[in-house]
């Protein structure tokens, strides 16, 4: 066999976080494709440039930041020639040449060169004393001198020069930061929260000398004092230039590779010459040069994906957010927020708590976020941002954030840096957010499903999830790498919900392992996230063609009952619009009693839970209890759930409609229907809402004229009030209306997103439009739930109970008698 | 080492499913891979005792029904970063019949 026996080679140039990040993807996706060798001009293994502000502030130390120690590196077959620089790239001849002279071929290059930061052509830039921001021998400088010298002058009021500042103080010494502008990080803040930023760092002890400009540093042979063109000097030990950095690209242009600012990369992150590519800082994509730490994760990715001859991912470039590394500073910015005549601004100033927001709008849409003191919502903000999400619908309170204030599960807390490491962050599964941090630093975590992974946090219900972001963002900095704007559906795949349900259709794909042959899935079958999510897909998009496959459904809906913590099952009889008869009770009685069913409880949504049910006596229970009439409830499913209802005008002396008749006629109509998530609806006879419609997925308030349709409510995770759909006339137009309105989220809504987050996606106006504008689309949409309908409305206990269906799943395998010792 | 049971015919379980097999020391969970290799752990969950017999079965791996604890089958280790181990047993298929060998805890 000839294959493998000569491997390709891969030369990577610099051993930084981009030059291994891709290194590690390529790992992964094709770990025997190449010989591969790094060249460092650093000391050392790979580190995590974005903490050298903590080393500074001695709050971390060199090792804690070290990302890839070097046994990393011989374990995956990696030569680390670290310490070595490359002087030359041979193209002719596809050879790298090091300082030394020493040649080394490539089949092909990758460039991760970096930047350096930019030094003043002043007077006295190579005194000693004077030092960059850039690499750890920089930041043990700056140490050094903080162990004897008092004055500190820091050069740049942006985000690098606040952290080196701030760490510089910590450390013990007096500090002035020289900007030339007056207004501090001018590229990420607006003006206002510049000068909170400034007032805030201030009474920290940190002195402003802005705007000035910096005409010459004064000394000997060591700094001793910094001129400046107004012609005071101030006194200085130690000045760190900060003024910014500048893509390191010497090597490519001498290589004759097409440079601008940096090196310029097609979507591929492939330079001119199509062997070599570039990513990180040193590189311009789109004519943008990226200076953080998120692009460079998603360049990375793509650029592994190609040299794993897995050619379909591409770099769309990235919408990056910052954030100050300054403990108890809590500041967040995204975007574009320079003013603009075609721009709108939503602000919200309140001195007193120390809290700015503006919020920058272009056509409809967020294009610029700047929060300080409560940045809670910035990831939220950042999301939309990202997403081109029409905000016209929630411009009123858009600048409030998400309606995550009323949220359950962390004491109501909003913001993390004011919160103590004891402080619970997940109140699921007990998650501290010392814990989080700790686990952060020490496992190197850098994503939201790392941190998922490690701590469990925010991997249950989810709701602190804006929380742990926030977390992440102000452990690593601004730059931690935020979750994808297309997100994967899962780790099975690069593709997103919303690819696989084109897919399907364009393809006409109709079993799973087509599907995922066809996309190209990673692992063989799956995982239990993707296949209840394709088989889904597949059911809602084929209906009465696509073969359900039990496998791939969730426990509950694959025994249609709910598990319990101790392995046993609930049961919940369907009650349509809550009603019920003395027969019904008395058979639930008598089956409790029969089946020593321990707990029998009334459930929120108008029906009786059976608890403890052991899993072989599912069937025979079942069979009980249809013979009393009761159907399955689907108290289980991702599906439609109950209708609760108030009694209306049959008895309610308000009552303005048969709010009851009309629950149970909705009921009847759209029972056993799939969706991605559950889906709770109610009717209230009147305005006075008795049966709390206007949390409900779908809820439905009677008035004298009729019936006002609301939907995308939600009172669980979040406490969300419905949105209004429209009104309409008459019962029959009504349950048209909600089966479109269903029908349309089954079609759109990606698997486990409930139908205020479908809207929230989506927009408001553009489902009222698809559901009440257009009359003919409505009627379609009804129609193919109808059409589905007449497949899935056939009652799964029946068919167990008395049919025979999936007997096998109910009784054991086998019985081993007394098993004799070994 | 206990011997070989044969506890039924492979077809009864099914391609990416399990069934159980109860025993006087607790329900063991056999399992059937896509390629119809199979088998056996203790079917409780070394998180909290989730039945794993119930749970989606996906390459060599099955993942608990009730907090997502993912178990290789041929180990019962849990995947990193989750940890612990389930009780494993040696189980094969000759000529469409599962055997199983239940190890006692004790002996291992």
């Amino acid at each position: 066999m000839l294959e493998r026996l000569t491997k390709q080679k891969l030369v990577v140039i610099g051993n930084g976080m981009a030059g291994i990040r891709t290194v590690e993807t390529l790992l992964e996706r094709a770990p025997d494709l190449y010989d591969i060798t790094v060249f460092g001009a650093e000391p050392y293994g790979n580190y995590n440039r974005i903490l050298l502000s903590p080393v500074l502030a001695g709050e971390k130390t060199v090792d804690d930041i070290m990302l890839n120690t070097e046994q990393w590196y011989r374990d995956n077959g990696i030569t680390l020639r670290k310490g070595e620089t490359v002087t030359m790239i041979d193209r002719r001849t596809c050879e790298v040449v090091t300082a030394d002279g020493d040649r080394v071929p490539y089949d092909r290059l990758l460039i991760a060169t970096g930047s350096n930061p930019i030094v003043l052509p002043i007077p006295g830039n190579k005194l000693k004393g004077v030092i960059g921001f850039r690499d750890i021998h920089d930041v043990e400088q700056m140490v050094e001198a903080s162990a004897t010298r008092r004055n500190a002058i820091v050069i740049g009021g942006g985000l690098l020069g606040l952290e080196a500042a701030n760490g510089l103080m910590k450390r013990g010494m007096n500090v002035t930061v020289v900007h030339l502008l007056d207004s501090l990080m001018e590229r990420q803040l607006d003006a206002v929260a510049g000068g909170l930023l400034r007032k805030s760092l201030e009474e920290r002890g940190m002195v402003f000398k802005m705007p000035a400009e910096t005409e010459a540093i004064l000394g000997e042979d060591h700094v001793t004092s910094v001129r400046f063109k107004d012609g005071t000097e101030l006194p200085a030990d130690i000045v760190v230039m900060a003024v910014g950095i500048r893509p390191n690209i010497e090597l490519a242009k001498k290589a004759g590779l097409y440079c601008e600012r940096g090196i310029v990369v097609s979507d591929t992150m492939q330079t001119y010459d199509g062997r070599i590519y570039a990513v990180g800082e040193c590189a311009q994509h789109r004519r943008q040069v990226y200076g953080l730490v998120a692009p460079l994760f998603d360049q990375a990715k793509v650029c592994a994906n190609h040299l794993a001859m897995k050619g379909f991912a591409t770099y769309d470039g990235s919408v990056t957010s910052t954030k100050l590394k300054v403990t108890g500073i809590d500041l967040f910015s995204a975007g574009d927020f320079a003013p603009g005549p075609d721009k709108e601004e939503i602000v919200l100033q309140d001195a007193n708590r120390g809290v700015y927001k503006r919020i920058i709008l272009k056509d409809k849409k967020i294009v610029g976020a700047v929060l300080y003191g409560d940045t809670v919502d910035g990831p939220w903000y950042f999301q939309h941002l990202r997403d081109g999400t029409d905000v016209s619908a929630m411009r009123e309170r858009l600048v409030f954030g998400a309606a995550n204030l009323g949220d359950g599960g962390h004491a109501g807390q909003n913001s993390v840096a004011a919160m103590s490491d004891a402080t619970e962050i997940c109140g699921c599964n007990g998650v501290c957010k010392g814990t989080i941090v700790k686990a952060i630093t020490e496992k190197k975590l850098f994503t939201l499903d790392d941190v998922r992974a490690h701590t469990k946090a925010s991997s249950s219900c989810g709701s602190c999830t804006g929380l742990v972001e926030q977390v992440l963002a102000f452990t690593l900095g601004g730059d931690y790498s935020a979750a994808p704007k297309v997100k994967p559906l899962c780790k099975c795949t690069d593709h997103s919900h919303d690819d696989v349900r084109r897919v399907i259709v364009e393809q006409s794909l109709k079993t799973i392992p087509e599907l995922m042959k066809f996309m190209d899935w990673k692992t063989p079958n799956g995982c239990h996230s993707c296949r209840p999510a394709l088989n889904y897909y597949l059911l809602s998009t084929w209906p009465g063609e696509y073969q359900d496959d039990q496998q791939s459904r969730f426990i509950n809906e694959r025994v249609h009952a709910n598990i319990q913590k101790d392995g046993t099952y609930s049961v919940v009889p369907r009650m349509w619009g809550g009603l019920t008869t003395p027969n019904e009770l008395r058979a639930i009685a008598d089956v409790a009693d029969k089946f020593k069913i321990p707990t029998v409880k009334v459930t929120g949504g108008q029906r009786i839970d059976l608890l403890g049910v052991r899993k072989e006596d599912l069937p025979a229970v079942w069979a009980d209890l249809n013979d009393a009439g009761l159907v399955s409830g689907h108290a289980y499913a991702k599906g439609l759930r109950t209708v609760k209802t108030c009694v209306g005008s049959e008895w309610c002396r308000f009552g303005t409609q048969d709010s009851t008749g009309l629950g149970v006629k909705i009921e009847k109509s759209m029972w056993g229907s799939w969706t991605p998530a559950k889906v709770k609806l109610a009717v209230s006879g009147c305005p006075r809402n008795c049966a709390e419609a206007t949390c409900k997925d779908v809820g439905v308030i009677c008035v004298d004229s009729g019936y006002e349709i609301h939907f995308a409510g939600a009172a669980g995770l979040h406490i969300k009030g419905t949105e209004f759909l429209c009104k309409v006339e008459t019962e029959e137009e009504t349950i048209e209306v909600i089966a479109a309105l269903t029908q349309l989220y089954r079609e759109q809504g990606w698997y486990l997103e409930r139908m205020y987050k479908w809207c929230d996606r989506v927009g408001l106006e553009q489902i009222r439009k698809a559901v009440v504008e257009d009359h003919a689309n409505r009627k379609a949409l009804h129609d193919r739930f109808v059409y589905s309908q007449r497949f899935s409305q056939d009652d799964p206990w029946a068919a167990r109970a008395r049919r025979g269906v999936e007997r096998n799943e109910f009784r054991p395998m086998a019985e081993l008698a007394e098993m004799e010792p070994a | 080492m206990s011997k070989w049971i044969e506890i039924g015919r492979l077809q009864d379980i099914p391609r990416l499913g399990s069934r159980v097999v109860r025993t006087a020391s607790g329900n063991i969970a056999v399992f059937r891979t896509e390629n119809d290799e199979v088998f056996a752990l203790d079917d409780r969950c070394p998180h909290k005792g989730g039945p794993l017999s119930q749970g989606i079965v996906h390459g060599k791996r099955v993942t608990c029904p009730l907090h997502n604890f993912v178990i290789e089958l041929e180990s019962g280790e849990a995947v990193a970063p989750d940890e612990g181990c389930t009780h494993s047993h040696p189980a094969k298929v000759e000529n469409g019949i599962v055997w199983l060998s239940v190890r006692q805890t004790a002996a291992v």
